[in-house]
């Protein structure tokens, strides 16, 4: 639906220059949902305004629909972004229209006549959730609201893909729950393809099917969400996929905890179980196997596009000898061990 | 040309009004008794209001006929704007300031050619509101490009975003959204613009401010002036009184 070929993109500023994209290439399939996760500053947003061309890419080329919009006169490109909508971490609601007259905006742009304007904005207030608030203006609405107002704003011209950059980055957790949610049931109800935008590796895991991790500019991996999760290959995704396990080491432990082994002292160990490591028993394994008895601090597993992983902190309790070769063992059964030091 | 526009005397016909009525006696009989005044006095006082009353208004609709689409300009041509225009910008820029510059009182004598030629006459109200306009014209184009200024830039990407022409990004998201200061800015304007009919009156506009120097100061009747300047303050704070109401109407936020 959506190809960009090695997008590039420099800016001038005060004549140093810029590389904020760097010879950047995805595919976004048709009904997908597809996450770009990347820090602030990582080019992100520039990247996701090169796809409608509110930032023109310095080189490379941007393909809708199979049609290159690159190069496209003004006219034809005003009538390509009517298929492809965008919303925003601020909402860029105008203030001076109630949610009716917001949500008909883009109809109103399309010389749409009043009649079906009506009928049209009535469906989408309802699709969003926010029949009773159709005359309110949006000072009087809550941050969620007003981004469900954005969302069907951005569905009134019928689009083929939603672009949302930072959708939910000013929304708690509650609200941003119910609108992934929201996104996630258009998606499936109108087919339509979703590219986001987002430093939250909790908004990929909640709805999206493939994902790419960008980080200065450059594009650094791209997989299906379940593959990112369960193999990610660089550091940058590991450190994503950690911000979402919130595990820290109790105060207790920190305050016993020394970096050298000493005698009558146990390793403190934090797992990463990633794939199939997962699914194998390999804490019952290791008792049995070498007598390392493990316990467990804290432990957190969770499940991201059909992959099951997880973070483990334990305290290995056993000789010193059979502690190094629990290790390697947990080692070559694919989980990633990290011995934080003995306690 | 000066023959199309409209007669407005307001105060003048309702003054003729009164005077058929018994109590007017009594009243021009107070009023004389105020150095200066006579039933005379009274109904110039009447012509002088209407005359600045419609001097605020035509030039006021003038002025921002000539000043609202410098302030677009001014705005839109702006780096990174809709129109971005290095050139434009800074060409439009520059005339603004220039007219800015020039102290009302001697734009008004500057431009006596150019005002003989369009309204045949450079005595009168009429006249008056060809200078006036163009006076108060850069002024409303800097508070127009002010007022456009507020609106975040986030709304005009996400217009953008929705296939907005420039055109329809200007009337349809720009304008609405600035619409509260820039009816507040009009108000200061109107009031500024009262403040320039005033000093027009000097120099053979009519209006008030003639009445007060004429008759106020070259012919030394205090009474004459004071009862002026309560009038000014009076158009100043309806002015002020229409312009609240209208900015709370027009705020949504």
């Amino acid at each position: 639906m959506i190809k960009l070929e090695h997008i590039s993109k420099t800016f001038e500023q005060n004549k140093n220059i810029i590389h904020a994209l760097k010879d950047i290439s995805l595919h976004v399939p048709e009904g997908k949902i597809y996450g770009v996760i990347g820090k602030s500053g990582a080019g992100k947003s520039t990247l996701i305004r090169c796809v409608n061309l509110l930032e023109k890419p310095t080189s490379g080329k941007i393909f809708f629909d199979n049609q290159d919009i690159t190069h496209l006169s003004n006219r034809k490109l005003i009538e390509v972004r009517r298929k492809i909508s965008m919303i925003f971490q601020h909402f860029n609601l105008l203030s001076s229209r109630t949610v009716f007259d917001n949500i008909a905006f883009p109809l109103e742009l399309n010389k749409t006549p009043k009649a079906i304007i009506k009928q049209k904005v009535n469906e989408l207030i309802d699709l969003v959730g926010l029949s009773e608030k159709a005359n309110v203006y949006p000072a009087n609405l809550s941050g969620g609201q007003k981004q469900r107002v954005a969302i069907a704003r951005a569905l009134a011209s019928d689009p083929k893909v939603l672009l949302c950059d930072e959708a939910t980055s000013a929304l708690d957790p509650e609200t941003t729950r119910s609108i992934l949610e929201l996104l996630k049931d258009i998606n499936q109800k109108l087919g339509l393809t979703i590219l986001l935008i987002t430093h939250e590796m909790d908004v990929v895991k909640q709805i999206c099917d493939q994902v790419a991790v960008i980080s200065n500019g450059e594009l650094v991996e791209q997989s299906s969400v379940g593959e990112m999760f369960s193999h990610a290959k660089t550091d940058i995704a590991r450190q994503f996929i950690q911000s979402t396990l919130h595990l820290t080491i109790p105060d207790d432990y920190l305050a016993r905890l020394i970096p050298e082994h000493k005698e009558g002292l146990n390793p403190l160990v934090r797992m990463e179980f990633t794939g199939v490591s997962v699914d194998l028993p390999l804490l019952s394994q290791i008792a049995k196997e070498f007598e390392v008895d493990s316990n467990i601090i804290s432990a957190q597993m969770d499940y991201a596009g059909g992959v099951k992983f997880g973070l483990m902190l334990t305290e290995m309790k056993g000789k010193q000898k059979s502690t190094a070769s629990a290790i390697a063992f947990l080692e070559k059964n694919n989980t990633k061990v990290e011995v934080l030091g003995y306690v | 040309m000066s023959d199309f526009l409209p007669s407005f005397e307001p105060f003048e016909s309702l003054f003729r009004y009164l005077a058929k009525h018994s109590f007017w006696a009594d009243f021009v009989t107070f009023c004389s008794s105020f150095n200066g005044f006579n039933e005379a006095m009274l109904f110039k006082m009447a012509q002088a209001t209407d005359e600045t009353i419609y001097m605020v208004i035509l030039s006021g609709f003038w002025g921002t006929i000539i000043g609202l689409p410098i302030g677009i300009l001014l705005y839109t041509t702006r780096k990174g704007q809709i129109l971005d225009s290095y050139i434009a910008n800074n060409v439009i820029s520059f005339v603004t300031n220039v007219f800015r510059s020039i102290p009302f009182i001697i734009l008004i004598v500057w431009i006596i050619p150019f005002t003989t030629i369009l309204m045949g006459t450079f005595i009168g109200k009429q006249a008056a509101i060809v200078p006036l306009s163009i006076g108060v014209s850069p002024l409303i184009a800097r508070m127009i490009e002010n007022a456009l200024l507020d609106v975040p830039k986030g709304l005009i990407e996400a217009s953008r975003s929705m296939g907005a022409t420039p055109l329809q990004i200007v009337y349809k998201v720009l304008l609405p959204e600035a619409l509260p200061v820039i009816v507040n800015s009009m108000t200061i304007t109107l009031i500024t613009l009262t403040g320039y009919i005033a000093m027009a009156g000097a120099v053979g506009a009519g209006g008030l401010g003639q009445l007060a120097i004429q008759y106020g100061y070259n012919g030394y009747k205090p009474a004459i002036m004071n009862t002026v300047l309560v009038i000014l303050i009076i158009i100043v704070f309806i002015i002020q009184f229409i312009g609240n109401t209208i900015v709370k109407r027009v705020t949504h936020y």
